[in-house]
């Protein structure tokens, strides 16, 4: 049995149109424009969508991935080796470094022999994968909860060693 | 003509007229909180606590924005648009009875600033005025679409002016009487057994009250009729080429509409300064008590009706044109021709 091509439904929400007359209550219009105004007043009693951001804000889920830190050991020491795993693992290509050796007397601010003199994340280029955080052998570097603050150049994004590694309070404050 | 009188009716219209003044400002605040309830935001609320000076930021953005003339040969004409359109809004207000009798200073004196006996009509003769605001300002903009939008406000408002005469007709045969003062005293209190059970005449006249209230939506260009105005299809409607003090004018304009429209409202239909309970009132704190809660049951109707206005405006969608003037012309006029009909086969049984 040939199937007539207006009755099949390839997405299956196939719906008939139907074009029948309005009832007498419909048609008056009065009834229903109460209706209309019913539920519109509903809303008006509703809890409000609105989140006042600065003086609240959304919480965020567990697992956000925001901007970068560079972490320090135990001891206030740079993590980082430069070994650059990360800037290949980087799919956005946002990652550069330059890789440094320590010298005598360093050794308080560098944990190892080698270090990055300069590490520069472009967040515009970014795409918060997390593959960096991935890729790191030495648990350097991880992406945090905040934001990236809004800038008016587009040099301001690209965040350097001095945005970037975590401060030295901050370590100090977590050791106490 | 004594001094006294001079000062009384100075008082009262400098103070009407900043009432009125307050509230269309207000009522552009109570506008864009009331939107956001109805969708579910919170509305404007950095300015003051909770919002409350975002009028006066807004006025002050109006006076200080540039204020443009397009290249048009009718520069006076479009100058004269928002001044008339705002005079005529402002000139209601001068007939509506805002309170009942008071005695101060050892004299009484109504809280009306003219009590003439061809209110009523003096209302729609003014209302009528209002339209020359809008039809000049579209006509001297020089610009096609304000010029569209100006034809349709004039269209519109003439053809609801005439279903609103003839809803009013009705009212009137039962009143007997164009003053809204005396209107307004007929529905004195709320219940009254001895003559007609409800006084106020929204009971008495429903298919009228309903009738005048579309209207009203009609001629103060609110939503669902909102088609001068309507910026998908015109822009911006007659105000298109209109910038700065100008447009607040009329913006300004049409909120005072808004708020006069809806005290006639209440005048004429809500029983005006009347509320259940005035004898009562007037047996335990006097005549100065009943005049004082009166002008605040007036304000309180106005203030559902400007609600209502603003409730309706975010229910109700914009109707097309032929439905307007299908509505207008093929519904409204009718029903209240047949209303007027029935009102006087009953005048007539009763007596």
């Amino acid at each position: 049995m040939a199937t007539d091509i207006k009755s099949i439904s390839l997405s299956g929400r196939k719906k008939e149109v139907s074009v029948k007359e309005m009832t007498f209550m419909e048609k008056i219009y009065l009834p229903e424009i109460a209706k209309g105004m019913g539920i519109t007043l509903r809303h008006f009693f509703k809890k409000k969508v609105t989140i006042n951001y600065p003086e609240e804000k959304r919480e965020f889920s567990p697992v956000y991935r925001g901007r970068h830190i560079l972490m320090r050991d135990e001891n206030g020491a740079e993590r980082c080796v430069a070994c650059g795993l990360c800037a290949v693992a980087c799919p956005a290509e946002a990652i550069t470094m330059v890789a440094a050796e320590r010298k005598p007397g360093e050794e308080g601010l560098y944990r190892e022999e080698k270090y990055a003199s300069v590490y520069e994340i472009n967040m515009l280029r970014c795409i918060f994968c997390g593959l960096c955080e991935e890729a790191c052998p030495k648990d350097a570097i991880y992406l945090t909860e905040d934001l990236i603050k809004p800038d008016f150049t587009r040099e301001g994004f690209i965040y350097g060693k001095d945005k970037l590694v975590m401060p030295l309070e901050d370590k100090i404050e977590k050791i106490k | 003509m004594d001094s006294f009188f001079l000062i009384e009716k100075g008082v009262l219209i400098v103070v009407i007229f900043a009432i009125t003044m307050l509230i269309a400002l207000y009522s552009t605040f109570a506008e864009r909180k009331i939107a956001a309830f109805f969708q579910d935001r919170v509305g404007p609320n950095r300015a003051g606590p909770g919002g409350i000076l975002q009028p006066l930021a807004d006025g002050l953005k109006m006076f200080t924005k540039e204020d443009f003339t397009p290249d048009t040969p009718n520069k006076f004409l479009f100058i004269l648009g928002p001044g008339l359109f705002m005079t005529t809004a402002l000139l209601t207000s001068s007939v509506i009875p805002w309170g009942d009798t008071v005695n101060l200073f050892g004299r009484e004196f109504n809280l009306q600033v003219a009590d003439i006996n061809v209110a009523v009509i003096f209302i729609f003769g003014v209302v009528s005025i209002g339209v020359y605001g809008i039809m000049i300002g579209g006509w001297a903009s020089n610009n096609k679409y304000s010029l569209l939008g100006a034809v349709r406000a004039t269209s519109q408002m003439i053809s609801y002016e005439i279903a609103m005469g003839l809803s009013i007709i009705s009212v009137l045969m039962m009143t007997g009487t164009l003053s809204l003062r005396e209107i307004s005293l007929q529905q004195y209190g709320f219940i009254n057994w001895n003559e007609h059970w409800f006084s106020w005449y929204v009971f008495r006249q429903p298919l009228a009250f309903l009738i005048f209230l579309t209207c009203a939506f009609a001629e103060t260009n609110r939503t669902p009729f909102d088609l001068p105005e309507c910026e998908s299809e015109l822009i911006g409607g007659y105000h298109t080429e209109y910038s700065s003090m100008k447009l607040g004018f009329y913006l300004f304009a049409e909120y005072i509409n808004m708020f006069i429209s809806s005290a006639i409202i209440s005048v004429l239909f809500f029983g005006g300064f009347n509320y259940p309970g005035m004898n009562w009132v007037n047996e335990t704190w006097g005549i100065n008590a009943v005049a004082f809660l009166g002008v605040v049951a007036l304000f309180i109707k106005i203030f559902f009706f400007i609600f209502f206005y603003m409730w309706v405006r975010w229910t109700v969608p914009r109707f097309r044109y032929d439905q307007l003037m299908n509505l207008g012309w093929k519904v409204l006029i009718p029903l209240s021709i047949l209303n007027i009909v029935i009102t006087g086969g009953v005048i007539l049984l009763l007596k």
